[in-house]
């Protein structure tokens, strides 16, 4: 592509510029999570540069907020139940409607269709009540029910694009061979649809560790379970502007573990995204 | 709770639950071994789909339709006020909340399809796309409450003549400029303007999924079109108006689906960087106000959730319609 020069100096120009500035508040965590108290009161963030005084002392200030200890597990314990069932029940779901034509298909994929846009809100008072009854009110399980299936629709919806793409040759040959339908759907087409089954894990994985709305709500403010963003975001309305050293290591703890998932794991990520995508 | 019960749970919930799902789904398949073979293979669908039913039934559908039926009920859940509830979500500060909610829905799909549009085909062309790509997509992993930390400090304001301790505001200074309160300016001035830089957190967190959805739709576009457009002497611009845009088109329409759809129901950004200040509530927030102050109204928190059910029916309307388009 030889395009004239000053439009791909532009062009280059305009990429970097975006870049930087996407890539600035994370910097700006960063950098401010490891300044010491005086110096980000008083000063920008980027004059670093010029005043280099670094300190570990927030991450183990913001530990100690957050109750890291206690956080940690219990954040792991509400994120991984909720991406191993909703990549087996997502699994499930899509096979059904890929897998079978059968009077009401339709009818079922209408319907998850329909669920993908609701709003969380229009759930959480009923579900409250629900909670409470089947007595798991406040507790890791209730999370587990709410995060699973309100992502159910999304899961089924991606797998399916990438299942209906599985040859039938290949299923129809297992069963005239004799195997059974769940071993089809175990040793054929979930190895099959394994980089789109991770995406939507690394996915799950992301929402659950980071929301917010749904331990806010079915948890309360203070848990004894509760997960470490809702921790952090109690931080943030409880202590001063001028804390903000704390706050960012705290921002930065919180989120590390999404954050070298998605920088470890882009690969599979991505491919499993795109494939679902250009469907 | 201790680490015990924690580790118990997560065993329960990671191993246990599952396992037993797939142990039913064999013992399903042994049972309809044993049945006529033409009700089994009716049954079979049913089988997979029950746990995927039931939960999402439970979970969504059942009590989208309890919170209908609240919305017409009084504070307590009994009793039958006919639309008060409405009336109430309609006016005053809520009405304040549902405008915002209405830039929101406006401007966070453009903002995010408009970016992601621009930065899918311009990293297509330089030879750093995968480093461009990757700093894109970062954000994504971040929750929304970081994010927000992290914004806070990058809209910070301090009084003219003060050191200034964010970023835009530093910059604005170093050019002679007066330092803009991004996320609080006072009522006597465009409060409106505070939502839209809540909103620029919401594009800056949404843009990766975009760009990686659009660029992968970038580079299916065919390479000959492209190249037979440019050879009959058509403009970049042209060419993306005419060639690219058109094939991208359907990966756009899912990006500015899940964006509204974010936006309809966004609170995190709100709830950490203003909780509501300076004119910026949105309905959700509203909502969690409603539901969880004492006593709690849940008349008034249904018929809100209600408004927000309603301005998504166009999107499920749109995706059900797509759906029997590729069916027939």
């Amino acid at each position: 592509m030889k395009t004239l020069r000053p439009s791909r100096i532009l062009l280059h120009v305009l990429v970097v510029v975006v870049c930087l500035w996407w890539f600035t508040p994370l910097a700006q965590l960063l950098i401010t999570g490891v300044r010491t108290v005086p110096d980000a009161a008083t000063s920008g963030w980027w004059t670093i540069v010029l005043h280099p005084l670094f300190t570990v002392d927030n991450f183990a200030t913001a530990a100690d907020l957050l109750k890291l200890e206690r956080t940690l597990p219990s954040t792991l314990a509400m994120a991984l139940p909720a991406v191993a069932l909703t990549i087996v029940l997502s699994a499930f779901g899509a096979f059904a409607l890929t897998h079978y034509r059968f009077r009401g298909r339709l009818f079922v994929h209408g319907l998850l269709v329909a669920l993908l846009a609701v709003p969380p809100q229009v759930t959480f008072s009923p579900l409250l009540d629900l909670f409470s009854a089947i007595g798991v009110s406040g507790t890791l399980p209730a999370l587990w029910i709410f995060q699973v299936s309100y992502t159910l629709p999304f899961g089924v919806y991606l797998v399916r694009g990438f299942m209906a793409g599985v040859p039938e040759e290949l299923t129809e040959a297992a069963r005239l061979d004799g195997a059974s339908d769940v071993r089809i759907f175990l040793q054929i087409v979930t190895p099959l649809a394994g980089p789109v089954l991770a995406s939507l894990g690394i996915l799950q994985f992301m929402w659950s560790w980071n929301d917010l709305l749904a331990p806010l709500i079915f948890m309360g403010t203070s848990g004894s379970t509760s997960p470490i963003t809702l921790e952090l975001a109690g931080l943030v309305q409880s202590t001063s502007q001028n804390q903000t050293t704390s706050l960012a290591a705290g921002a930065i703890l919180a989120t590390l573990p999404p954050l070298v998932v998605i920088v470890v794991l882009q690969r599979y990520f991505v491919s499993g995204i795109t494939a679902g995508a250009v469907k | 709770m201790n680490t015990l019960t924690l580790g118990r749970d997560l065993l329960v919930g990671v191993l246990l639950v599952p396992a037993v799902v797939l142990l039913l789904a064999a013992a399903g398949e042994r049972a309809l071994h044993r049945i006529d073979h033409r009700v089994a293979q009716r049954l079979r669908p049913w089988g997979w789909l029950t746990p995927v039913l039931v939960a999402v039934v439970a979970v969504l559908v059942y009590p989208t339709v309890l919170t209908l039926v609240r919305s017409l009920r009084g504070a307590d859940g009994t009793g039958f006020v006919g639309l008060d509830n409405y009336l109430w979500a309609l006016t005053g500060d809520n009405l304040r909340s549902l405008l915002n909610n209405a830039l929101w829905v406006v401007l966070l799909p453009l903002g995010v399809v408009l970016l992601g549009l621009v930065m899918a085909v311009l990293i297509d062309r330089v030879r750093y796309e995968r480093t461009a790509r990757s700093l894109l997509v970062l954000p994504t992993a971040i929750s929304l409450t970081a994010a927000g930390i992290s914004w806070r400090l990058l809209y910070s304001w301090s009084p003219e003549g003060r050191t200034q301790l964010g970023v835009l505001n530093a910059v604005l200074t170093k050019l002679g400029l007066s330092p803009v309160p991004w996320i609080a300016r006072p009522p006597s001035d465009m409060q409106w303007l505070n939502t839209v830089a809540l909103i620029g957190v919401g594009v800056w967190a949404g843009l990766g999924l975009s760009v990686l959805v659009l660029s992968a739709a970038v580079k299916a576009v065919p390479e000959e079109l492209l190249e037979a457009a440019r050879l009959d002497g058509a403009g970049e611009i042209r060419v993306f108006l005419n060639i690219t845009l058109p094939f991208v088109w359907p990966s756009v329409l899912t990006v500015a689906t899940t964006q509204f759809t974010a936006a309809v129901k966004t609170f995190d950004v709100v709830y950490v960087m203003t909780n509501g200040g300076a004119g910026t509530n949105v309905v959700a927030n509203q909502l969690y106000t409603e539901l969880f102050r004492y006593p709690s109204d849940l008349g008034h928190a249904s018929a809100i959730a209600v408004l927000l059910l309603v301005v998504t029916l166009p999107v499920v309307w749109f995706n059900i319609r797509s759906i029997r388009r590729e069916a027939l």
